[in-house]
């Protein structure tokens, strides 16, 4: 038998024992056995000293081309079983995805301040200042500023908490507006703000009713302000809080500290102004009261009204978040049970 | 205020329908609250005559009535009332009809007597008991003798009209009658409008010589009265008692019920008195004297004050001056002589005594929000000829005139430009001039100026701001444009506070805490606990409940109130955090200071147990885990420190710290004392309060890039006994100090005291961790610089190296 021949057989018996090799181990004995230093292939190549010079080169060659197959074909095995290894291992630690995913600490904002939070962001990015106030206020800055003397009748319309005859919980936050109109510098430029918080009336506590609920009143006042950018800055809140789609309609009303006073009413989003049972078949529902900032009240802050003048509004964010999400108690906001409390929760 | 559709068509031609009306009321003048039509829902309701009534055989109250409907065959009726009667008309509801609540009636046997429908009361179709004329209240009601059978009843009792419920505001007391309801529409309308002028036949003698009125013209600018003889008393005719129990007033009699009619048309409040009953022909306006007593027509007694004003007979009080007459000298059947008064009584005087009395009647409204000056002799003349036409009294010669302070009308300037510049309009003069004038006002030009003069009625205008508004509305709100506020540019910024406030609450709902919303008025118990500095109490003067009249001195209170609604409803995993005021105040000063504060709650667990992990019961560390935590978002600029404190009396003694920044305690956390807990009827509860303001207030680290060695980092375990009072801190503090140029960090990883810990000792390890940020450390360098550390713990700290 030529050498050749030799080679020949021993690449189809390598071959073979190769593709027989069904795991790691196996495989290794195998190219220790065909491959190693005592392996065939090495006894072979050691007769080649007998060959001529003419056939050394070819069988040598030829030699070497049989330890690569073979040496390729063990690599390719060893990587076959090794895949094989893998694959049966991750099989065994599939796990069933649809378990459940553990459980987060993840706490939420409240709704009410989810909605006071849309209407500060909204007025600043039009260049509203945000100004928080005392909640315990005077008599002079809560009343009697907002053109409210002490004996005027619209105070039945808001019963409020003394604590002295002097001193109360806020009813509105535009007590803060009286205390910045007294100070603003109009040479600085227009006065623009908005000023969210708590307040406070003596009401019963029912689902309609709360003793304490939060505003957000805004003004602004500058030498040429005009009803028309009222009209304009509300259907920019609606439009904000509710959708493109809602239409914002003046209708007259009354508040001693504006004049012309307007309430505004959205259009209905329970039937898209069809009218229904929440909009008593009106098409409209009323979100907020607002008006032509009151002479008296400019004057009482030593503002000059025959220059000056402008716009206030006031809005009830927990009355936007009954409308909004059909909430119907609010006392669901102060009680802060953690199932109402997780139902605002969506940010997408 | 219940306005009648059909009243208002009477006056104008205004072809509209009863909603389309409404609607354009609530956008042009005052809000309404709703159209109503009091037949709408009832069916076949008709009038029947009785032919006959006979006992029930079976039943000593019930009649079997024979009754005429307009058919061929009279229809049987089983009745119970007792004033039904033969030839009576009366209300039938027929088989097959529907009366009030959507009831609908059927064919039955009354014990055994076929009754096909039924007799109503007035009630049954849907009047108010209120307004149901007392005699028919508890029976059927009887219709005009000319009604005709089979006629629905609906006409005959005003049912087909349309009632526009009027919700006036304060400003718009002319709002609160037809004529001032008819003088707006005729502006919105754009229509004339012609009023009825009354037209007073008078007979007899001089009132002068029976009357002598006495008024403090201060407490009534104007007070007037006629006197009425020989009336006859009796029901009203049905077409003003239909617009009375429209308006929702129950009839009385004629003579009273034009008092109320005219006060529903001319909106001045009118008051009957039986003359007879007078203690003399003097009648005083003055205020009451201190203790007097006066019984009202509603029998309501009461004791009255030196501000009501009253009007008195020579001996008495016969009248609380705007708000309700005395029964002494009230109408009764058997009056014969009648003093009407019409005045006007300063407004705040009736508004106290209406809440001192807790009388809020349709008079004093009035009266609070101004009567029409100009109309109060207009409103006296037409209820003095009613009487004489409706009662046929004798109106005497005259009218007493106690005072007559009739204010001049209004006038106010203002500009074009003023205009158009306010409400963002390109108005016209003539536009303009038009508007008001359609409102009755007079308008006076000159240039760009307007010279208005508004009439007496409409006492809510007096400025030029007054007369935007009518020119606005009536112009509609809807036609003017739509703009944004121009003018110099202005930044929006939230404030440094503001910023700290909104990271403040994105910090601890990252943490895992959810924002509430508590009450900040509370009990005074709960006000007084867990405060973090010596105050009184601010209480409220008059509290609505006692559960809400302290102002709190703390956030953790109100946080523990809502875990105790959670816990009652078994909710037992709550975590919460609550960003606000609370109110300290100092002895003599009335008002309390506002200081922000920030506090959290947790009990039960924050990681509630999964499939694939157990709950882990919150405890002091995890809490402590989120307060340094915040702390570290906030970056205040000093060292954190966690001081043991055993002295809040709210707090577990063994499980609570102050929480200090570069020394300054800025509050507290722990564990809510069991027995304060119990109070609250709360689990186990962590809790925690800071002064938000002082971290507000306190200098910040910046931000700052440092450089990550590349270097690798060599690390160290030590293990120590030591004795129990020996903190982490302390052990923390030396190794820091000791620990060489290249310690980077320090990490407690074990703490033991169990069984194979001496008694009075524990075993602490941890990890040290060394970096050279400049080249690779080695192992030399670092054990030197352990080995000094651990000398430095066994000689002052007494520790014992493991």
């Amino acid at each position: 038998m030529s050498l050749k021949d030799k080679l020949d057989e021993l690449q189809q018996r390598g071959l073979a024992e190769i593709k027989k090799s069904n795991d790691l181990k196996d495989v290794n004995q195998v190219r220790v056995s065909l491959l190693g230093k005592k392996g065939p292939i090495t006894e072979v190549l050691r007769g080649m000293r007998d060959l001529n010079a003419d056939e050394r080169p070819k069988v040598g060659a030829f030699a070497n081309k049989v330890r690569d197959e073979l040496t390729a074909a063990l690599e390719q095995r060893r990587e076959e079983l090794e895949r094989a290894v893998l694959n049966a291992r991750l099989a065994k630690e599939a796990i069933d995805v649809t378990l459940p995913g553990t459980p987060v600490a993840k706490g939420e904002p409240h709704v009410i301040q989810q909605i006071i939070d849309q209407i500060e962001d909204l007025f600043l990015g039009m260049g509203y200042q945000v100004l928080n106030g005392p909640e315990v206020e005077e008599d002079k800055y809560n009343f009697e500023m907002m053109n409210l003397p002490k004996n005027h009748p619209a105070r039945d319309m808001q019963d409020t908490f003394y604590i002295t005859k002097e001193i109360l919980m806020r009813t509105q936050t535009s007590p803060m507006q009286a205390r910045t109109l007294e100070k603003h510098d109009f040479s600085q430029g227009p006065l623009k703000m908005i000023s969210p918080g708590v307040v406070y009336r003596r009401d019963t506590d029912d689902p309609t009713h709360s003793h304490q609920f939060h505003q957000v009143e805004g003004l602004v006042i500058d030498k040429h302000v005009t009803m028309a950018d009222l009209k304009g800055t509300l259907q920019v809140l609606a439009h904000e809080l509710f959708g493109d789609k809602f239409d914002v309609r003046l209708r007259p009303s009354y508040f001693p500290f504006t004049e012309p006073s307007v309430e505004a009413d959205i259009t209905c989003f329970n039937c898209g102004g069809k009218g229904c049972g929440v909009c008593k078949n009106t098409g409209w529902i009323e979100v907020l009261g607002a008006g032509m900032v009151h002479p008296n009240v400019l004057k009482m802050a030593g503002v000059d009204p025959d220059v000056y003048g402008g716009f206030a509004f006031g809005v009830g964010p927990d009355r936007f978040a009954m409308l909004k999400y059909g909430v119907d108690d609010i006392r669901n906001f102060y009680l802060n049970d953690v199932r109402f409390l997780k139902q605002f929760t969506k940010k997408g | 205020m219940k306005i009648s559709y059909n009243w208002i068509n009477e006056y104008l031609d205004l072809n509209v329908s009863p909603a389309d009306l409404a609607e354009k009321i609530e956008r042009t003048s005052v809000e309404v609250d709703g159209v109503t039509q009091p037949s709408a829902g009832l069916k076949k309701i008709v009038v029947g005559h009785v032919l006959s009534v006979e006992m029930h055989p079976d039943s000593d109250h019930l009649h079997i009535c024979q009754i005429d409907v307009g058919e061929d065959e009279p229809l049987q009726i089983v009745c119970g009332a007792p004033n039904i009667a033969k030839d009576q008309n009366v209300i039938v509801a027929l088989p097959g009809s529907r009366i009030a609540g959507n009831v609908k009636i059927k064919k039955s046997k009354m014990r055994g007597v076929p009754s096909a429908g039924m007799v109503c009361a007035l009630q049954e179709i849907g009047f108010s008991e209120d307004v149901v004329p007392k005699e028919y209240v508890d029976g059927i009601y009887v219709l005009p003798a000319d009604a005709t059978p089979g006629d629905e009843v609906y006409d005959y009792l005003g049912m087909n009209d349309s009632l526009i419920d009027l919700d006036v505001t304060p400003n718009r007391g002319d709002m609160l009658s037809l004529n001032g309801t008819l003088h707006d529409l005729a502006a919105i309308y754009d229509q004339p409008v012609e009023l009825d002028q009354p037209n007073v036949k008078e007979s007899g003698a001089a009132i002068d010589s029976e009357l002598t009125l006495h008024v403090d013209a201060d407490l009534a600018p104007q007070y007037r009265m006629r006197l009425v003889k020989q009336v006859k008393i009796a029901p009203s005719p049905m077409w003003l008692q239909i617009r009375l129990w429209n308006a929702g007033y129950r009839p009385i009699n004629n003579v009273v019920d034009i008092t109320n009619y005219i006060m529903l048309k001319y909106g001045q409040p009118l008051h009957a008195f039986d003359y007879d009953k007078f203690d003399g022909q003097d009648v005083y306006v003055r205020t009451a004297t201190a203790g007097e007593p006066l019984t009202t027509l509603d029998e309501g007694e009461h004791e009255l004050t030196d501000q009501d004003i009253v009007i008195a007979d020579s001996n008495r009080p016969i009248g609380l001056a705007g708000v309700m007459g005395g029964l002494d000298a009230a109408i009764t059947n058997q009056t014969k002589t009648v003093a009407i008064e019409a005045a006007v009584f300063e407004h705040d005087h009736i508004r106290k005594a209406a809440q001192r009395h807790n009388l809020h009647t349709d008079a004093s409204q009035r009266f609070e929000r101004g009567v029409n000056q100009a109309g109060v002799q207009d409103a006296l003349d037409a209820a003095a000829q009613l009487m004489n036409e409706l009662a046929d009294g004798a109106v005497q010669t005259g009218t007493a005139v106690g005072s007559d302070n009739e204010p001049e009308p209004a006038v106010i300037t203002i500009s074009m430009g003023h205009i158009n510049a306010v409400l963002g309009t390109d108005l016209t003069q003539a536009q303009v001039i038009h508007i008001l004038q359609s409102l009755e006002f007079t308008v006076m030009a000159e240039g760009d100026t307007l010279t208005v003069t508004v009439p007496v009625r409409r006492n809510d205008i007096h400025i030029p701001a007054d007369l935007l508004e009518e020119v606005a509305r009536i112009y509609g709100y809807d036609e003017l444009p739509t703009t944004l506020p121009t003018g110099r540019m202005t930044m929006g910024t939230l404030t440094t506070a503001q910023k700290l406030m909104r990271a403040t609450r994105h910090s601890l709902e990252g943490l895992g805490l959810n924002q509430a919303i508590s009450y900040a008025l509370t009990t005074e118990d709960k006000a007084k606990m867990f405060t973090m500095q010596a105050s009184e109490i601010t209480k409220l003067a008059w509290p609505m409940s006692v559960d809400h009249a302290v102002l709190r001195m703390n956030v953790i209170t109100g946080l523990l109130d809502d875990i105790a609604y959670n816990t009652a409803r078994k909710v037992k995993d709550v975590a919460l955090y609550e960003q606000g005021r609370v109110f300290y105040r100092e002895d003599g000063n009335d008002r309390p200071s506002e200081e922000e504060h920030i506090a959290g709650v947790i009990t039960g667990t924050l990681m509630p147990a999964g499939w694939n992990q157990p709950a882990q019961a919150v405890d002091f560390f995890q809490m402590k885990g989120i307060v340094e935590a915040y702390l570290q978002d906030m970056a205040v600029n000093g060292d954190v420190s966690f001081v043991a404190n055993s002295e809040m009396p709210e707090m577990h003694p063994g499980r609570t710290a102050d929480v200090l920044v570069h020394g300054h305690r800025i509050g507290f956390i722990g564990q809510v004392h069991p027995s304060i807990a119990k109070q609250f009827k709360i689990g186990a509860t962590y809790v925690f309060e800071l002064n938000l303001q002082a971290i507000i207030d306190m200098p910040k680290q910046e931000n700052q890039y440092d450089l990550i060695s590349r270097y690798p980092a060599i690390t160290r375990d030590i293990a120590m006994l030591v004795s129990d009072e020996t903190t982490n801190e302390e052990i923390m503090a030396l190794i820091d100090k000791r620990g060489g140029a290249y310690l980077q960090s320090v990490k407690l990883f074990d703490v033991y005291d169990g069984v194979k810990v001496p008694k009075g000792k524990k075993s602490l390890a941890y990890t040290l961790t060394y970096q050279d940020k400049q080249g690779t450390l080695v192992d030399d360098k670092v054990n030197q610089a352990f080995d000094k550390v651990t000398q430095r713990l066994e000689d002052d700290l007494d520790a014992e190296i493991r």
